[in-house]
């Protein structure tokens, strides 16, 4: 079991630095959370992954939904009140922000 | 004789065709531009058009006007790239050989991207401001409304000109109080991001902003869909806003012909090296503005500063030498916040909008992150710059890597 408190999170209970993610962490994020994480959960987290290491960022709901099989209404089930928020806290990545 | 193929003539077209005819030589090349119209619209006052604040001819300029006149112009729509042969298909079935291309096609909303936008409101009841077309309807629409609940909605990110949307909001509040009708108006910021403001010390700064204009935030508003019958805008979490007038700032795109050419990502921007401005996949096609997918924010003031990147950098390429990496994602932008005053903020890739003073350290004259009245001029006389400066490629009297003078950390 990973400790969660050996990690930083902001107040918002992001992960302050992306790169100390690890799979076992996202399980104790989910908790904190109150996600039971299931192998559809992990389609989300693996390819928000994918994006961070490609582009940098989370990706945006649509980006998600083109490009894996996981449709919005699901992506809503598996991840309540705010899929975009969620998955990106539980993939160790940062809340989506605009410019200001 | 080699062909310099620019596809677009809008901001960043129109400023590279000025800056290349200086830096290539006229012997060795043509330089050929194609947009499917001959207007140059200055987009940044489509925001006031709604408002009265500009007429619709302020907006309109002749694209031949502001190229050089040694630069060939074509009017059509564009088919596809195929960068294999290097080649462009124009619409008519016209195929354009180039040595090098620029791919300066920007962004365009795609209403038809949600489901019942246009579906009998449209253009009755639901305006977008981003086209001549919506923000002049919108205007006459205004004219006569005399109350009710107004909705203003972004769709998804990224959008052209993030800031636009609060600043509409921003003098929305303003217009109504000037006419006398702001009891009887409702105003609603829907937006899918966590807030109106989200960077932390914007957040700070301004977070009480809304508030005090009596705006009503809804914010993680992913959209699901329109009823024009019923005039409601529902979420996927299971929110509905009615509204008596709805403002959409619907997905943004980047062309078709990208899509078309496998050359764009999910919404048809051109994933492009954030830094060298070059096409991730072909070094002898560029991207410039809102076209590329960098993250940076869609602004002509952004595309402005990649400008000085990106023609150092096809001329490095032309004779053989390694590209800068210096396009840092500067963005430079004048808020509009109604009652006659306006904040801007200067930001890149790795700093937020700062306080402080731009461009001096305490002189300014322009307050970062604050409202101020010489920030509106700024933003007024900011059109005067566009016209005589920004597009005709002549040098800005503000550094094109963003500064951290007068900026308060």
């Amino acid at each position: 079991m990973v400790a969660i408190n050996d990690f930083k999170f902001d107040a918002d209970g992001y992960l302050v630095d992306p790169n100390t993610w690890t799979p076992e962490l996202a399980q104790a994020i989910a908790e904190r959370e109150g996600v039971t994480l299931t192998d559809r959960h992990w389609v989300v987290i693996n390819y928000a992954r994918a994006e961070y290491k490609a582009k940098g960022e989370a990706p945006t709901l649509r980006n998600i939904t083109k490009n894996t099989d996981v449709d919005t209404k699901e992506l809503y089930s598996l991840f309540p009140g705010g899929p975009g928020k969620k998955a990106a806290m539980v993939a160790g990545l940062h809340k989506p922000t605009g410019c200001i | 004789m080699k062909t310099f193929l620019i596809l677009g003539g809008g901001t960043g077209g129109t400023i590279m065709a000025n800056k290349l005819v200086k830096r290539l030589d006229p012997q060795e090349w043509k330089i050929v531009i194609v947009d499917k119209s001959e207007i140059h619209y200055y987009q940044p006052g489509f925001l006031f058009i709604p408002f009265g604040m500009y007429k619709p001819e302020d907006v309109v300029e002749r694209k031949k006007s502001y190229l050089p006149s040694s630069v060939q112009f074509i009017q059509s729509e564009i088919e596809k790239i195929t960068p294999e042969e290097n080649e462009v298909t124009l619409k008519g079935g016209q195929v354009l050989h180039y040595d090098t291309l620029l791919i300066a096609s920007g962004t365009d909303i795609h209403p038809e991207e949600i489901e019942g936008m246009l579906d009998g409101g449209w253009y009755q009841n639901i305006f977008d401001f981003y086209t001549f077309e919506g923000t002049t309807k919108l205007a006459k629409f205004l004219e006569k409304f005399n109350g009710g609940r107004v909705v203003i909605n972004v769709a998804e990110m990224p959008i052209k000109c993030p800031v636009a949307p609060l600043e509409f909001a921003f003098l929305a509040d303003d217009y109504f109080v000037r006419r006398g009708i702001r009891s009887k108006v409702e105003l609603v910021y829907a937006t899918p991001l966590p807030g109106a403001f989200t960077k932390p010390r914007s957040s700070a700064a301004l977070g009480s902003m809304l508030d005090q204009k009596g705006i009503h935030l809804e914010p993680d508003f992913a959209i699901s869909g329109v009823d024009s019958s019923r005039n409601v805008l529902s979420s996927f979490d299971g929110r509905e806003l009615n509204y008596d007038l709805l403002v959409t700032i619907p997905t943004n795109m980047g062309a078709d012909f990208i899509g078309k050419s496998g050359l764009g990502d999910d919404l048809n921007f051109v994933p492009t090296n954030k830094a060298t401005l070059q096409s991730s996949k072909w070094e002898n096609i560029w991207v410039i503005g809102d076209a590329a997918n960098v993250p940076a924010s869609k602004a002509g003031a952004v595309t402005h500063f990649e400008s000085d990147t990106l023609i150092e950098n096809i001329v490095h390429q032309l004779k053989g030498e390694p590209l800068e990496e210096t396009f840092d994602g500067h963005a430079n932008c004048y808020i509009e916040s109604g009652h006659g005053k306006a904040l801007l903020i200067d930001f890149n890739y790795n700093t937020e909008p700062l306080p402080g003073t731009y461009p001096l350290p305490v002189v300014g004259p322009f307050s970062l992150l604050k409202e101020s009245t010489i920030n509106h001029w700024g933003k007024l006389a900011f059109k005067w710059m566009y016209w005589n400066l920004i597009v005709k490629g002549r040098p800005m009297p503000v550094s094109t890597q963003m500064s951290m003078v007068g900026k308060k950390p």
